[in-house]
């Protein structure tokens, strides 16, 4: 294995390798609940060129790799199950090209959330991207990988939605490019009017390739951004108040959030409507509708419009949500992890009284946050536990808390999202036969050795 | 100070990584981070190595230590770490540092620091009879004095602070300001000291500072080094030692106010390097600008990264000596430098000996030593008070 080492060191500088104990320790885990297990190495490349020596290396030498953005699925998707190398990619961070008129741009892999956002506002600011409410260190690249939403997907779908073309290392080493720009300079589509093969890619947790360069399609930066505020305490109310608000086309984002504490929030669901125009004309017309949409439930007395105060605001506002991560500390304990499927909205009160149910149960804090996809046609639904770090016993229940909650939300329809691996065979043990088949197949053909994130998505 | 909590508390990171970022998130804004890219040398790596530490579940290593001391304490975690303990991230490195050096486990360039600093009262081994050889004749503090100025290390005994000293000497001079220096009896500040975690030294030093200010009678204290001010302002106080604190900056920026000294008219785009101690620790921010934004003919124009957002120059906890961050285009001074340059200014001013011995050094090192000059404030102030 020293040779492997020797060989890394080659590839990228003796500077960006490391086989040593703090880094194989750092990089064995994530801030979620899944057992650690540490890499041999960790590498971080600078090049695609760089990528495919090291993918080369690997499959000749049978090196697992296990590619890693931020590393903040939580669910344990960068944990080198088998040991071999983890791939860090953010010092490929290029944000390499922004078409204003297709309104794309073109990433390298570790291109960060925060530093897009950043890059976007300064130079182009009538354009913005999808982002999600993890940290800013999450990358573009993951983020599609694991089918992320964001900020833009009640209007625009999943993250991986938003792709507008890939350049993949492929498990054998060969370069790949995945729409239009395999036959253009423009990165407009990942698939059509081609064959998609990005599916290839998107939602493989790195299984089948490693993205180097990643196209993401841009949207409309609005000159102005607000946010309503509607409340009930009728769950059974919210797939109906979800459904009226997304017909009327008129709201960028719709979330819901539930949770026990300060007790004002207790047994009340807050369902935000974030509302995006050009002029004050546009902002009040959509505010209008959305009033309009909602006023059966204020004549009812079944729910209301909350006023929002200016210091509730920018948090509200703000993107990423800072707030999201202070989650892990309301406990005091620095953890905290959600099973999210993705399910049709008509679940949400089902899925709420479990949530409620499995933290009375385990005795834990809870919180969720439903964001709905795609003008209402799924929601992602977050059953969201605190742990305390330095409490083994609570780990202990979380962890088992969140199985029941993954469990009981296949029953119910839903499909997991960024399953870890026990979730993903549960998930496999409920998916068509055939099209298991077709997985292992495609999956045989791309990484005929194996090496790429072993573990996740393995059709046994 | 949370340092000895730390045990208790270092769990509560969730290695969420907002402290990479500044406040846009366009850059990585961690010193040793940007300089080395494994997640371990960012503050979550840190927190969870150390805890990994108490745990038993890795070893000390030469490396953690390396890790540990790379840290330049800017401040930049604290700034952006949303969460509440954030206050207290720098006191828990701090205060692991203090476990490792009780255990004796420490890196050598830090323990040659120490040693240095024990036997010599400063981080070069210079001897004691030179440290006031940079003075040339400058007073003597004596009852009666307006201000102490005090000068630390890098000012005694660094070329480029020695004559960041000279200059501020005779601008005070000009200005008619009653001060004397400790010259031979001047003991460091501490402040490394006490980043770096040897607190029985820092104690000591505390104690034998406050002691000689006590006996002359000191109740101002001017500082030529922010990281002076800042450990004197709040560190010193829990040890019975309190005194009236100010930066040369915030003097110098009063005295132009009272137009007791009056810069002639220069011409030049000039940037400024934010010191993490004088800004994200102290939050003083607007004096160094004022000053030269006062001088007229001088263009001011801001780096990307400035006030909460400057990026350390990576000297902070001593590295201005270990250098631990050393060696790469990716060090700190060297990605400040460019950044400096990027701004078309001519010079990139300094309040700080400790950034302008890194950024001096940083410069030449990215071959624009003609292109970028760089200044401390007082030589600035000083050049153009000659002209006049």
């Amino acid at each position: 294995m020293s040779d492997v080492y020797e060989a890394l060191q080659k590839i990228v500088g003796e500077d960006y390798v490391s086989n040593r104990a703090e880094e194989r320790y750092f990089y064995g885990r994530d801030p979620g609940l899944m057992p650690p297990h540490e890499p041999d190495y960790v590498v971080m490349p600078k090049t695609t060129e760089e990528v495919q020596e090291i993918i080369k290396l690997a499959n000749r030498e049978k090196v697992p790799v296990t590619p890693k953005g931020g590393g903040l699925a939580l669910t344990g998707l960068v944990i080198p199950l088998k040991g071999g190398i983890v791939m860090d990619m953010k010092r490929m961070d290029r944000i390499l090209e922004v078409n204003e008129k297709a309104r794309y741009v073109v990433v390298e892999a570790g291109v960060t959330h925060g530093a897009l956002k950043s890059y976007l506002q300064k130079h182009h600011p009538h354009l913005r991207h999808s982002i999600p409410d993890s940290p800013p260190i999450a990358t573009i690249v993951a983020n599609a990988v694991i089918h992320g939403q964001g900020r833009l997907s009640q209007q625009h779908g999943f993250n991986s939605d938003m792709v507008s073309g890939l350049e993949v290392v492929l498990p054998t080493g060969e370069l790949c490019r995945i729409g239009s720009c395999s036959v253009s300079s423009y990165w407009f589509s990942k698939g059509a009017p081609l064959p998609d093969l990005s599916g290839l890619f998107l939602g493989w947790f790195g299984t089948t390739g490693i993205i180097t360069k990643l196209g993401m399609k841009l949207y409309p930066c609005k000159k102005i951004r607000d946010v309503m505020l509607f409340l009930t305490d009728k769950a059974d109310l919210v797939p109906e108040v979800i459904r009226k608000l997304a017909h009327t086309e008129m709201v960028e984002d719709i979330v819901v959030t539930a949770q026990p504490l300060p007790l004002r929030f207790k047994g009340n669901f807050y369902i935000l409507l974030y509302i995006t125009g050009d002029s004050e004309e546009e902002i009040e017309f959509k505010k209008k509708m959305a009033w309009e949409a909602l006023m059966v439930y204020f004549e009812s007395r079944d729910g209301g419009f909350v006023s929002v105060t200016p210091n509730m605001k920018p948090p509200l506002l703000a993107m990423p949500s800072k707030d999201t991560a202070r989650f892990a500390d309301v406990s005091k304990g620095g953890g905290f992890e959600y099973s999210g499927p993705i399910a049709p909205i008509d679940k949400y009160p089902a899925y709420l009284e479990k949530l409620e149910e499995l933290a009375s149960k385990y005795k834990l804090f809870y919180s969720s946050a439903a964001r709905v996809i795609d003008g209402g046609h799924s929601m992602m639904f977050s059953f969201s536990y605190t742990f305390n770090r330095a409490n083994p016993d609570e780990m202990k229940r979380a962890k088992v808390a969140l199985d029941e909650a993954a469990e009981f939300a296949l029953e119910e329809d839903g499909v997991i999202w960024k399953p870890n691996i026990n979730e993903q065979q549960m998930v496999m043990e409920r998916m068509d036969q055939n099209t298991l088949v077709l997985m292992r197949k495609i999956k045989q053909l791309l990484d005929p050795n194996g090496i790429m994130n072993p573990g996740n998505w393995e059709v046994k | 100070m949370q340092q000895k909590d730390y045990a208790s508390q270092i769990h509560r990171c969730f290695r969420c990584d907002y402290c990479k970022f500044p406040t846009d998130y366009s850059s990585f804004n961690c010193p040793s981070y940007r300089r080395f890219r494994f997640d371990s040398y960012s503050t979550g790596g840190r927190l969870w190595l150390i805890y990994a530490w108490l745990k038993g579940e890795i070893e000390w290593s030469e490396h953690f230590a390396e890790i540990l001391y790379t840290c330049t304490t800017c401040k930049n975690c604290t700034e952006q770490c949303p969460m509440k303990f954030a206050p207290d991230i720098v006191d828990w490195i701090v205060g692991a540092r203090s476990d490792m050096v009780e255990k004796g486990k420490i890196p050598p360039r830090v323990a040659r620091f120490f040693e240095a600093v024990y036997g010599y009262g400063n981080p070069f081994k210079q001897l004691r009879s030179d440290r006031a050889a940079w003075a040339n004749g400058t007073k003597k503090y004596a009852s009666g004095d307006e201000y102490l100025l005090y000068i630390g290390c890098l000012g005694s005994y660094d070329e480029n602070g020695q004559k960041m000293a000279r200059s501020l000497v005779d601008i005070l001079n000009t200005s008619g300001v009653s001060f004397g220096i400790l010259g031979e009896e001047e003991e460091c500040c501490g402040n490394e000291i006490y980043m770096l975690g040897e607190t029985g030294l820092f104690q000591n030093l505390v104690e034998k500072n406050s002691q000689k200010f006590k006996e002359l009678g000191v109740r101002k204290i001017v500082t030529l080094s922010p990281h002076a001010y800042n450990t004197m302002k709040n560190n010193y106080p829990a040890f019975g030692g309190s005194f009236e604190l100010c930066h040369y900056t915030q003097l110098l920026n009063d005295l132009i106010k009272k137009n007791k000294i009056k810069p002639s008219r220069a011409k030049a785009k000039v940037t400024y390097q934010d010191p993490c101690f004088l800004g994200r620790y102290n939050n003083i921010y607007d004096e160094p600008r004022q000053i030269l934004q006062s001088i007229p003919g001088i263009e001011l124009v801001e780096m990307e990264r400035n006030r909460r957002d400057a990026f350390c120059c990576g000297g902070g906890s001593g590295n201005f000596v270990t250098d631990l961050l050393a060696g790469s285009t990716d060090s700190p001074a060297r990605v400040r430098a460019r950044e400096a340059y990027e701004t078309g200014a001519a010079t990139l001013a300094v309040a700080c000996p400790s950034c302008l011995t890194m950024l001096t050094d940083a410069v030449k090192a990215e071959d624009l030593d003609d292109k970028l000059a760089v200044k401390d404030i007082s030589q600035i102030l000083k050049e153009l008070l000659s002209a006049k």
